[in-house]
């Protein structure tokens, strides 16, 4: 899982001019002067880790392969939390009370990427979007398609665009991307508190 | 310097594998109990320090969903070291000795169950002539072992005798992992793992963490009937290339325990963060320890070693046994780096 | 404050660059010490303590270098300590140097902030993607570029503000030899026309990789008189602190975090100041992505909310300006992660000890050092004056 080295490694270019070995009196090594000075020691490295979800992940996971979006409520300040952390970061409590989300929400903030980050030959432009998921109360990234992206704007209101029902797994990639829902914008006062 | 002290201690069973729950899940409850022994509020500590190790969770930045725990929020003044608990025990103790606090809270835990401990402890090798070889943390450990042996120091019956005291001291520790041990003639009939060491002279893989609260003088005498003084706290490093020192010794450990005032005061145990049973004779040596200190009454690492958490584990189990009235005086050790190459060393009071 | 005066009596810095393939890794940390030392006129021998900090260890593929590093560092039979508090690290690191010669435990402490990123890879590493999480699809600009663009709307700030902040650093690090960027053509043009990648973000906006150290001495009152005495004046620290808070708490504001504005409000408490936009000559701090300069001149009250942008579009915060921000080139010019945060807290050393060479700014006495890192959720600053506080 860090797997520092997949494939073969491009060669390593040292930049002209500021290269400098200090000089090594080697006589006392006989034909060491003939032995080209290393540069360069280059070490892969590859280590393998399990690493656990732990409880509040899991059962998001697992309700998210059911198409439902569950966040946790911290029992002190009432705010419910998507993705659950297991722990709210403001009272320190364990947060146990699942609260079932809908599958919408509204655009707090967005930009407009022009370079591919997913690795999945995404066309660019493309969009970015903090979105508060209705019931949340901290907005969750997500891509934003189905709109132009000079369109795209806070308070917007998309609904989740899913993979098919039979390619649902224990990963937040079963939401594709974010759509338009049709319903009015949010106004901008609502949205304050939520970045 | 001000009189600081450990007035609160918690820490976790420690597991084999912690499967369920994640590092942050690990450590709350911990954190939370030891909120609630100290008394002080939860948002009202001064400094908040904790230590945990990115390359054991396989994960850079780590240490930043467990800020969770503590429920930074309003912010606090915070900090983190990538070294064991005690680390940043010691830090949180010199802000105290600024005047910018008056009380701390300090944890620190590590899941040693997702990686393969002992590779991924290669990693903490000079890059240059060592870790390419990629040698792991027994492997070097068993230098250290051989060195020892050859010179005297210790032998492979003297090593399966700490083994079999410190696991069976362990009965008595309900959070240890291990708690019993075979007699030692049979461990000696066990293979070896890395010649002169074998599995019973290794630390168990572990998943657990720890945490404490400090307090300051008068603060802490009003938190605590009987509070656990810090009298004095050092830390020393060695040179790392294992050809470079002397296996057989380790100088950054006496000098700890000089700067730290072992020598003092009576002795009456002494927790010493030790991952292999070679480690103990050595670092008593390196402590001025004599052959009448209690050594490792918890168990010590040989029966349970959360990475990360050990040596800060080291420090709980002194101030616990003061906390209680049956030590007035202890040392505390902890290490970093392979074949004690980074040693703390802390000397714990109970008054009267 | 505590009891014992803290002096800054030398700073030493590595040429930085995307590759140091010149020097080993003890010999980059090295060459920013013998410069140290050789400002502070010490040796190794007279050091008491070490302190490091640099951000995660898979940028180099090592764990906890500083163990290998002990020799190189003259740290045999010292204290040796590693501070690790992600992008704000080696702020935090010089806070907790100062610290130890602030409570009266050592007297000369060494401490450096290095990151050697060509080692590893710095992407990988940051942007790791880690199972069970979601990935974030938008690389590190796209995580910071929403709450840009809602500072934005929320101050109505020009659209090349950014571009403003972008030229002026790097036209400072012309004046700074260490800098990593020197663009020597760059124009108002250049920036605006470079490639756009986070809206509002474009390319030369976006903070380099580099490799590189900065180390510190430090002293107590006693070294920093001893200095002033030999006609090398030290910084003396009036403030330092640091403050955190999570990444994920519902109601946090990551347009102008609560940590920054508290660490911001503790650190000029304890350095006595009132009116920060007077009172402080001059300003070094973490601007990654161009637009952080305007956002935190509001964070840590050196303007109005909503008004910060201002500073940048009248000169302020240019090097002629009332209010020169990151005279250096900042970190928009030099971004060695582990080292980016004391290269600020050093460079606002050298300001008020007259020693910032073609980058000084003419009379400086106070001025800020500010480091910030993690999901803009951890803040290290301190305070330096040309007096003792």
């Amino acid at each position: 899982m860090t797997d520092t080295n997949a494939t073969e490694p491009a060669p390593i270019q040292l930049p002209e001019g500021i290269w400098t070995q200090p000089a090594v009196d080697t006589s006392a090594v006989a034909e060491l002067d003939a032995v080209e000075a290393v540069k360069i020691v280059r070490a892969p490295a590859k280590l393998v880790y399990d690493y656990t979800p732990g409880l509040a992940t899991t059962r998001f996971l697992r309700a998210i392969k059911e198409k439902r979006l569950v966040g946790e409520r911290c029992s002190q300040t009432n705010k419910v939390y998507l993705p659950p952390r297991g722990v709210s970061p403001v009272s320190g409590l364990m947060t146990t009370e699942q609260v079932e989300l809908g599958h919408d929400g509204t655009i707090v903030s967005y930009c407009v990427v022009n370079l591919d980050f997913t690795g999945n030959a995404q066309e660019i432009p493309y969009v970015s979007a903090l979105i508060l998921v209705d019931g949340a109360d901290i907005p969750i990234y997500g891509l934003v398609r189905e709109i132009p992206y000079d369109q795209v704007r806070p308070g917007l209101r998309l609904k989740s665009v899913w993979v098919e029902d039979s390619e649902l797994t224990t990963s937040f990639e079963n939401i594709k991307w974010w759509a338009p829902n049709g319903e009015p914008d949010v106004p901008a006062s609502e949205l304050t508190d939520q970045v | 310097m001000r009189d600081v002290a450990i007035i609160a201690t918690a820490q976790t069973k420690h597991v084999r594998a912690a499967t369920a729950t994640n590092e942050v899940e690990l450590i709350q409850p911990v954190i939370q109990e030891v909120i609630e022994r100290s008394g002080i509020d939860r948002h009202g500590f001064d400094f908040t320090c904790s230590g945990s190790s990115d390359y054991l969770q396989g994960q850079p930045f780590s240490f930043v969903m467990t800020l969770d725990a503590v429920a930074a929020w309003p912010p606090i003044s915070e900090s983190h070291v990538e070294m064991d608990g005690a680390w940043a025990l010691y830090e949180a103790w010199v802000k105290i000795q600024t005047g910018h606090a008056d009380t701390a809270l300090v944890y620190s835990y590590g899941k040693s169950s997702p990686g393969d401990l002992p590779r991924v402890l290669s990693r903490m090798l000079d890059p240059y002539y060592e870790a390419p070889l990629w040698p792991t943390s027994v492997d070097v450990a068993a230098l250290q072992a051989r060195a020892a042996i050859m010179a005297g120091v210790t032998s492979e019956q003297a090593m399966a005798d700490i083994a079999y005291r410190s696991r069976t001291s362990a009965a008595n520790n309900p959070f240890a992992q291990l708690q019993s041990s075979a007699q030692p003639s049979a461990l000696m009939d066990e293979e070896y793992l890395a010649d002169p060491l074998r599995k019973h002279d290794c630390a168990p893989i572990t998943d657990g963490g720890v945490a404490i609260v400090l307090a300051a003088g008068d603060k802490a005498r009003a938190l605590c009937s009987r509070p656990a003084w810090i009298r004095g706290i050092d830390h020393r490093a060695d040179g790392h290339h294992l050809n470079l020192r002397d296996l057989t010794t380790s100088p950054s450990a006496s000098i700890a325990a000089e700067k730290a005032g072992v020598a003092n005061g009576p002795i009456e145990i002494a927790e010493l963060h030790t991952c292999f049973t070679h480690h103990e004779p050595i670092l008593r040596s390196a402590l001025g320890l004599g052959d009448s200190v209690e050594v490792n009454p918890s168990g010590g690492p040989l029966a349970a070693n959360p990475m990360m958490a050990a040596g800060l584990l080291r420090i709980v189990e002194v101030a616990n046994r003061i906390h209680s009235g049956d030590v007035s005086r202890g040392v505390a050790h902890a290490t970093g780096g392979h074949a004690l190459q980074h040693n703390l060393v802390a000397v714990l009071e109970g008054e009267g | 404050m505590g009891a014992e005066r803290v002096a800054v009596v030398g700073v030493g810095q590595t040429k930085y660059s995307a590759m140091r393939g010149d020097v080993s890794l003890p010999g980059l940390l090295r060459e920013a010490t013998f410069r140290a030392l050789e400002d502070a006129q010490m040796t190794l021998a007279d050091i008491d303590a070490i302190v490091i900090g640099k951000a995660p260890d898979f940028f180099e593929g090592i764990m906890v270098p500083e163990y290998s590093l002990v020799q190189a560092l003259g740290a045999v039979g010292k204290p040796m300590f590693r501070v690790h508090t992600a992008g704000s690290v080696s702020g935090s690191t010089a806070v907790v140097a100062s610290g130890l010669i602030e409570s009266g435990v050592h007297e000369r402490v060494l401490t450096i902030g290095w990151e050697m990123q060509s080692c590893s890879e710095a992407m990988w590493a940051l942007s790791l993607n880690m199972p069970f999480q979601q990935q974030l699809v938008a690389g590190a600009g796209g995580y910071f570029a929403p709450y840009i663009r809602q500072y934005i709307e929320r101050s109505n700030a020009p659209d090349d503000t950014g571009v403003l902040v972008a030229l002026k650093d790097r036209q400072n690090a012309l004046n700074n030899p260490y800098a990593h960027l020197h663009e020597h053509g760059i124009t108002y043009d250049s920036v605006k026309d470079s490639l756009m990648l986070w809206d509002p973000i474009r390319y030369s906006e976006t903070c380099p990789s580099s490799d590189g150290a900065i180390a510190l001495i430090l002293t107590n009152e006693a070294g920093g008189d001893a200095a002033t005495a030999e006609g090398r004046p030290p910084a003396w620290v009036h403030g330092t602190s640091f403050r955190s808070e999570p990444a994920m708490a519902a109601g946090r504001d990551q347009v102008s975090p609560q940590a920054g504005k508290d660490c911001a409000a503790d650190v000029f408490r304890q350095a006595g100041i009132t009116n920060p936009r007077k009172q402080i000559d001059v300003v070094e701090m973490y601007v990654p992505f161009s637009w952080y300069e305007p956002m935190w001149l509001e964070n840590l009250g050196f303007a109005e909310e909503g008004t910060g942008w201002q500073l940048t579009h009248d000169g302020a915060t240019a090097m002629d300006g009332d209010l020169p921000v990151n005279c250096s080139g900042g970190v928009l010019s030099t971004n060695p992660i582990g080292a980016s945060g004391m290269i600020r807290f050093g460079e606002a050393a050298l300001q008020v000890r007259g020693m910032a060479g073609a980058h000084q700014i003419d009379g400086a006495r106070k001025a800020v050092g500010h480091a910030y890192g993690g999901a803009a959720q951890f803040y290290a600053m301190w305070v330096v004056g040309s007096d003792k506080p």
